[in-house]
């Protein structure tokens, strides 16, 4: 996983609530067995029309959000199925930050798996920050998740919570299965008092 | 301290604890399909790992799958066919059980599971699918996870969890009549709001809940997670144990007498904190359909489509107006004057033997409107077998439904089951976002009895009005 420090970049504003991650990769493009390139297909429905020309009203068809590498969003963002596809899908895009006022919880576990961070902030402050976007070029946000901050392009830092454990993995870039793998032996003594106390969980 | 059934779950689930408070939970069953794993296999592959519990991991083919004969002669999407044969090569190479194709136990996921009696009280058990939450109706805890977690599963058995918080919903007193478990889940969605249950695990309790059989609670537990709640449960009781002795993976013998003994100790205690508790009453659930493209946006029947200009908040109003746009509505509209051009009956949320028989019920003996295109899509091959041995395929095909094969179906229009463009359906699958059932399509949620209703009607249509004439046996 690339680790994630700092980032300062244009941010695309998408001022709706429940955008749920059929509308982040619909189904249809789940079908690759690989992580990399479902940027093409990044809000596919809204993105192009039914001939595969772009829909010059959808924000990521317009400059400077080509380039975008923040989204600026409202409540629940990413709700509805488990897909990771979804920040595989933002990632390959350029988008590394999400800023909402809350997630669904499948979707935010999955973004800290892939250097994705979702920035929880208030509803009032992504209004500002959706203001701020609306400038696109000239009002670059920046992210800075060491100090645990967004700073808005006057200058005004807004703190956001996230957790120890992620933060840590996030900005190390570590990969949690070796972290986990510490714990190997306390996982051998809870499989052996498994086994013995409720047999019927191994299958012979 | 008096604790919940997820407290009890997780408590006896937790291999260690890391100094911030996160749990190293174990999980007992890790169920597995060919969307959301392959580029997890790719990880372990490059990791030199290996699958640490082959006999707790288990696999089924059913997002990719036809519906139809087609499937016998191979899968057309030459994309979907490499991702159903990359399951079968790993599941070779990494010594995953994996039930084949056409094997008669292939099915969706979440229909398997329960039905061999693999997804018992107690388990924690997790697949890389949101609708796992449908296992908590066996008195399991029971999430969907991403595909770096379906990784971490494979390779270590266990996960990185923080522990979510309780609610309980409660659903007192008789469901009334035309009603089921989908018009619970609906309502208590409509309730709640799609974010309602973020950050907590509901356990759903009260009289109506108890009433129900396993199906019903499966269809409650399945769309929880449109409530924002990662896994839905039923404490164990009677009903649930009789479900289990009916299924080939019921522990035998002394180890089913040392489960019950386990089971029963499952229910929350008495005086058990919940951090937050909705109640509702089940006598004044109506029969419900969605008319909006979130799962909150419910009615009932006989409700009308709102007019977003009656709406104050400004970005509120505009999603109700994007909604109503998308949906071809007109405000005041009537919900049972919407002409309906495909009725789904099928999906994780309503395709089990249960559900098969409350639509039969409604479709014995009358006929599907001309203009409607209705579909039976039986939930597993094992539920495909009873319903044809309880004769229901000919009650409903006579009445003009097509009688399919199992699989996911129209319900995500990844397979070539698919809305076109403008296509209004009747589905009683669980997502009505834009374009779930394919692009420009327009779903309308509900029970499987209302979609009968509605394929009979040629429009959204009131059970009600449409009781079997006779019962069937």
């Amino acid at each position: 996983m690339r680790a994630f420090t700092t980032l300062t970049g244009v941010a695309a504003p998408m001022p709706a609530a429940n955008i749920d991650t059929d509308k982040i990769i619909p189904a249809r493009f789940l079908k690759s067995i690989s992580r990399a390139g479902f940027g093409k297909h990044l809000f596919a429905n809204a993105r192009f029309n039914e001939d595969g020309s772009e829909n010059p009203d959808f924000v990521l068809n317009q400059e400077p959000y080509r380039k975008a590498e923040i989204l600026i969003a409202y409540e629940n963002f990413g709700c509805g199925s488990s897909r990771e596809h979804a920040p595989w899908a933002l990632l390959d895009f350029g988008i590394r930050c999400v800023i909402a006022p809350d997630f669904a919880d499948i979707f935010n576990n999955n973004c800290f798996k892939n250097g994705v961070l979702p920035v929880r902030l208030p509803r009032e402050v992504c209004e500002q920050l959706i203001e701020d976007a609306k400038l696109g070029g000239n009002a670059r946000i920046t992210v800075d998740l060491e100090r645990q901050v967004v700073i808005r392009p006057n200058g005004e830092e807004h703190h956001f919570p996230v957790d120890a454990l992620r933060k840590h993995l996030m900005l190390n870039g570590l990969d949690d299965i070796g972290q986990t793998l510490q714990h190997a032996a306390q996982i051998d003594d809870y499989e052996a008092k498994q086994k013995a106390s409720q047999p019927w969980l191994v299958q012979a | 301290m008096p604790k919940t059934l997820f407290d009890k779950i997780w408590d006896a689930h937790v291999v260690d604890t890391l100094p911030d408070g996160t749990a190293l939970l174990y999980i007992d069953l890790h169920l597995t399909h060919e969307v959301t794993t392959p580029q997890a296999f790719d990880g372990l592959r490059a990791a030199g790992r290996r699958i640490r519990r082959p006999d707790a991991t288990l696999g089924v083919i059913d997002h990719n799958i036809a519906t139809d004969a087609s499937r016998y002669t191979g899968i057309e999407d030459p994309e979907s066919a490499l991702q159903v044969a990359t399951l079968e090569k790993n599941a070779v190479e990494f010594g995953m059980p994996l039930i084949p194709l056409l094997d008669e136990r292939q099915g969706i996921v979440h229909v398997i599971g329960p039905e061999l009696g693999r997804s018992l009280p107690g388990m924690t058990i997790v697949c890389g699918d949101s609708h796992t939450s449908t296992h908590g109706a066996m008195g399991a805890l029971a999430f969907g996870i991403g595909t770096s977690e379906v990784e971490h599963v494979l390779a270590t058995q266990t996960l990185l969890q923080k522990p979510a918080k309780n609610m309980r919903v409660q659903v007192d007193g008789n469901l009334a009549f035309g009603c089921s478990g989908k018009d619970i889940v609906l309502a208590v969605i409509g309730m709640i709001g799609t974010a309602g249950g973020t950050g907590h695990v509901i356990e759903y309790a009260g009289d109506a809940i108890r009433a129900l059989d396993m199906a019903g609670r499966m269809t409650v537990c399945n769309m929880t997670i449109e409530g924002g709640a990662r896994a839905g449960m039923v404490a164990p009781d009677q009903t649930t144990f009789d479900y289990i002795a009916r299924t080939p993976g019921a522990p035998k013998g002394a180890n089913w007498d040392s489960a019950l003994a386990w089971w029963k100790s499952l229910p929350s205690d008495q005086g058990a904190v919940f951090d937050k508790v909705v109640t509702l009453a089940a006598n004044e659930i109506a029969p419900q359909v969605t008319w909006g493209t979130s799962p909150e946006d419910v009615l009932p029947i006989t409700g009308i489509i709102p007019n977003p200009a009656d709406t104050e908040d400004e970005t509120r109003r505009a999603q109700l107006q994007r909604m109503v746009d998308y949906m071809g509505l007109t405000p005041g509209q009537r919900l049972q004057d919407l002409s309906v051009d495909v009725v789904f009956i099928g999906s994780c949320t309503n395709s089990r033997i249960e559900d098969i028989r409350a639509a039969a019920a409604i479709a014995k003996g009358r006929r599907v409107a001309d203009h409607v295109r209705a579909m039976v899509v039986p939930g597993s091959g094992l539920v495909k077998l009873q319903a044809e041995k309880e004769g229901l395929d000919r009650i409903l095909l006579e009445a003009g439904f097509e009688w399919r094969e199992p699989g996911c179906s129209m319900c995500l229009g990844m397979n070539p089951d698919k809305l076109k463009p403008g296509q209004r359906s009747a589905s009683t699958s669980n997502r009505n976002f834009e374009g779930r059932q394919g692009p420009g399509g327009r779903t309308h949620l509900l029970s499987p009895a209302m979609a009968a209703a509605a394929a009979l009607a040629g429009h959204l249509a009131d059970v009600r009005d449409y009781q079997p004439q006779e019962a069937l046996s």
